[in-house]
């Protein structure tokens, strides 16, 4: 299908113009709640359209990792983030920086599927809407519906309300809605964890699909899935504080077959955690 | 398993064991007996409520004419005559064609009056119904010597009967104090002739303020204190405080609304200020007043009913819709609103359905005690329908009882009109997320 592939976007090349090799980097990241240090000393270089699992122990702070790539940590009160993240050369974390532009070039698909309570069309054309898209809409839910492998299930039902799915459907619908509004990078907070088999195993065909065009990060409680769908992993775990750190990071088969550390080791061998 | 629980060390072997369920069971027992009487209590006590008022709504009266309606057929339509018994001979005076009607009228009234009257219409214009009205109220001119409870007409039918043939020129009629005539027509001093349509245009116009001024700046609050506000002690006091204004009794809001809005306002509540209203009403005891003050009585509730719908929107909800690049006033006005509308509504009806009802704050605006001519804007005088309930049933009258009583009913209805909008509101739009 070459035709869903048309539509410009902001950021075509692996290698964006001024040379930049990585699509968003960590650089001493600390994140606080309230008292508590959630992670510390986060450094971590994600590369261009790959997949980059986030994995480690519960509590371990990836899922805040994460959120700290397109500041949803803002909308927790209590939450405060030193660091820097740069994207395109600039920290996102800059007084100057707008919340909203981020999260508009870094999209988001969350664990427990979310649609709008709306109709299919509308989940996947309201975002394209309010961020003032004047091409065609239904071109755009089209492409973005069937980059999400979800255009043949819905193209007679348009416009059902989302909840009419199924719960796989259903977080293949986020993706779609994540899609539309063309961000760069998507972040996947543990996007299967709500779902079957299957429909674990198609999200994760649709994520080495997507990986063409977009860069992602996905955090992820298994093992396995980080070992068949990423490119690259970052092992996160915690220290005696329950602060999490990252404790190794590397390409995808590297770290499964040959551990720098211990502790990885222990981890992936399900020893802990 | 028998075998098992006596064998169970530290738990009370087989005899024991069935004594001690007995046990439960009795105390349970007795606690379902007593649920069942709480119940029961409820259910009698409104029960007696609402035959109280059915019993005060219907009955027979003893009915006096001063031009019997068979003399004035005699006289003037000796075809329609004999007439059936009932109330059917006042229902053939505004059948009659209208010539014969305007001529009753011209024989039996005041040169003045007439003059009175076509000035304010002339008569030939009016229709069968107000030419037949007129006949009655002021030809036929019935009065009310006595009235009777539904329970005493049913009961002691031969006692009623034989009272009445006592009186003078008195006829028996079985009446209900419920009837449209009743609905629409204005206050008046006499019980045949009173009606709750003043009364029913001035609930409908403070609740309409009401509305007005309380929906939208309560939900407006309510939106800022969860989707703005920073959570804190301020928040917090905030809430604690809007809940406690919740609870304050509503005789403390006429108070304040007597300060505010009759006295400090009076040029604005009383419209002088945009050259409204006359000498009158310029005293500020207006509808506007009477409504903004039941929007303060009812803004707590509101703002807490939507700050709990609001609240009740999934976070999820949000996060997608912020994960989209969306700022917050597109996040609450195109997902947060919308799913919290049936909520917020259902809240609001009920909490307007309170005002609908309130007495006592009025009574310290200064509802008017007796007013024939519907108000027709805010800055007018004004009474409600339970402000007329109330005066009702203060006068010493008989009839006036029955007219409370027909007038709870139709308020009872119109509220219960309202709750069904509210429940068939949260029905439909009851969301699964």
């Amino acid at each position: 299908m070459p035709d869903i592939l048309t539509l410009p976007r902001p950021s075509a090349p692996s290698i964006s113009a001024n040379g930049e090799r990585y699509a968003i980097t960590a650089e001493n990241l600390n994140v606080y709640y309230g008292a508590f240090q959630a992670v510390r000393d986060i450094n971590l270089k994600i590369e261009r359209q790959k997949i980059t699992a986030l994995i480690g122990p519960s509590g371990c702070g990836k899922s805040t990792v994460l959120r700290s790539f397109n500041r949803m940590n803002d909308l927790i009160p209590v939450a405060r983030t030193e660091g820097r993240v740069m994207f395109h050369g600039k920290n996102i974390y800059d007084a100057d920086v707008d919340p909203v532009e981020v999260r508009r070039r870094v999209g988001m698909v969350f664990q427990k599927p979310n649609p709008f309570p709306k109709s299919i069309y509308e989940n996947v054309a309201w975002g394209a809407r309010i961020n003032g898209y004047r091409g065609d809409l239904d071109a755009l839910v089209e492409q973005s519906l069937r980059q999400a492998a979800l255009w043949d299930e819905v193209k007679d039902k348009l416009h059902q309300s989302g909840y009419s799915l199924s719960g796989g459907q259903q977080q293949r619908l986020c993706i779609a809605r994540a899609i539309a509004v063309q961000p760069e990078i998507i972040l996947m907070d543990e996007p299967a964890s709500a779902l079957d088999p299957i429909a674990t195993l198609r999200i994760e065909e649709l994520m080495r699909e997507l990986r063409k065009e977009y860069t992602i990060i996905v955090v992820t409680h298994n093992m396995q899935q980080a070992a068949r769908v990423s490119d690259y992993t970052a092992f996160f775990t915690v220290d005696e504080h329950r602060t999490g750190y990252l404790a190794e990071y590397g390409p995808t088969t590297e770290l499964f077959t040959n551990p720098r550390q211990k502790i990885t080791e222990d981890y992936i061998t399900g020893r802990f955690g | 398993m028998r075998d098992r629980v006596s064998q169970v060390p530290g738990y009370p072997d087989e005899k024991q064991f069935q004594g001690f369920i007995r046990r439960r069971r009795r105390r349970g027992a007795m606690w379902r007996t007593l649920f069942l009487i709480a119940t029961s209590v409820g259910i009698v006590v409104l029960s007696a409520l609402l035959l109280n008022i059915l019993d005060d709504s219907f009955g027979y009266v003893a009915v006096k004419n001063e031009i019997e309606p068979a003399a004035l057929l005699a006289t003037y339509a000796p075809k329609r005559l004999p007439m059936e018994r009932g109330g059917a001979d006042y229902q053939i005076l505004r059948e009659l064609s209208r010539d014969v009607q305007v001529q009753i009228l011209r024989d039996h009234l005041s040169q003045g009056l007439i003059r009175r009257l076509e000035s304010e219409q002339p008569l030939d214009q009016r229709s069968q119904e107000e030419l037949g009205d007129l006949i009655i109220e002021r030809v036929v001119e019935p009065h009310f010597l006595a009235s009777w409870s539904l329970f005493d007409s049913v009961f002691h039918r031969a006692r009623i009967k034989a009272e009445v043939a006592e009186m003078d020129g008195a006829s028996l009629r079985f009446y209900s104090w419920l009837n449209p005539k009743f609905v629409v027509s204005p206050q008046s001093s006499h019980p045949e002739f009173a009606g709750i349509r003043t009364a029913i245009l001035g609930s409908l116009w403070v609740v309409a303020i009401t509305i007005l001024f309380s929906l939208p700046v309560g939900v407006a609050a309510a939106i800022y204190l969860e989707e703005y506000g920073q959570k804190g002690r301020l928040n917090d006091l905030i809430e604690t405080n809007i809940n406690n204004l919740a609870g304050v009794p509503s005789i403390i809001y006429g108070l304040l609304g007597l300060a505010i809005f009759v006295r400090a306002l009076q040029p604005l509540t009383g419209g002088s200020l945009f050259g409204i209203g006359d000498a009158t009403t310029n005293n500020g005891r207006t509808i506007i007043s009477a409504g903004l003050t039941l929007g303060l009585l009812i803004l707590p509730i509101i703002i807490i009913n939507a700050r709990e719908a609001i609240r009740a929107v999934p976070q999820g909800i949000r996060q997608a819709s912020y994960g989209l690049g969306a700022t917050r006033w597109q996040t609450v006005w195109h997902h947060v609103l919308p799913n919290a509308m049936p909520g917020i509504l259902t809240g609001s009806i009920l909490a307007i359905s309170r005002a609908f009802g309130e007495t006592a704050p009025l009574v310290v605006i200064g509802a008017s005690a007796f007013i024939i001519r519907d108000p027709d804007g805010p800055f007018s005088k004004f009474t409600t329908m339970t402000i007329q309930i109330y005066q009702w049933t203060a006068r010493p009258q008989a009839e006036f009882r029955h007219l409370a009583a027909a007038g709870i009913i139709v308020l009872l209805a119109l509220l219960l009109g309202l709750n069904a909008t509210a429940i068939w509101l949260r029905n439909r739009y009851q969301r699964s997320y």
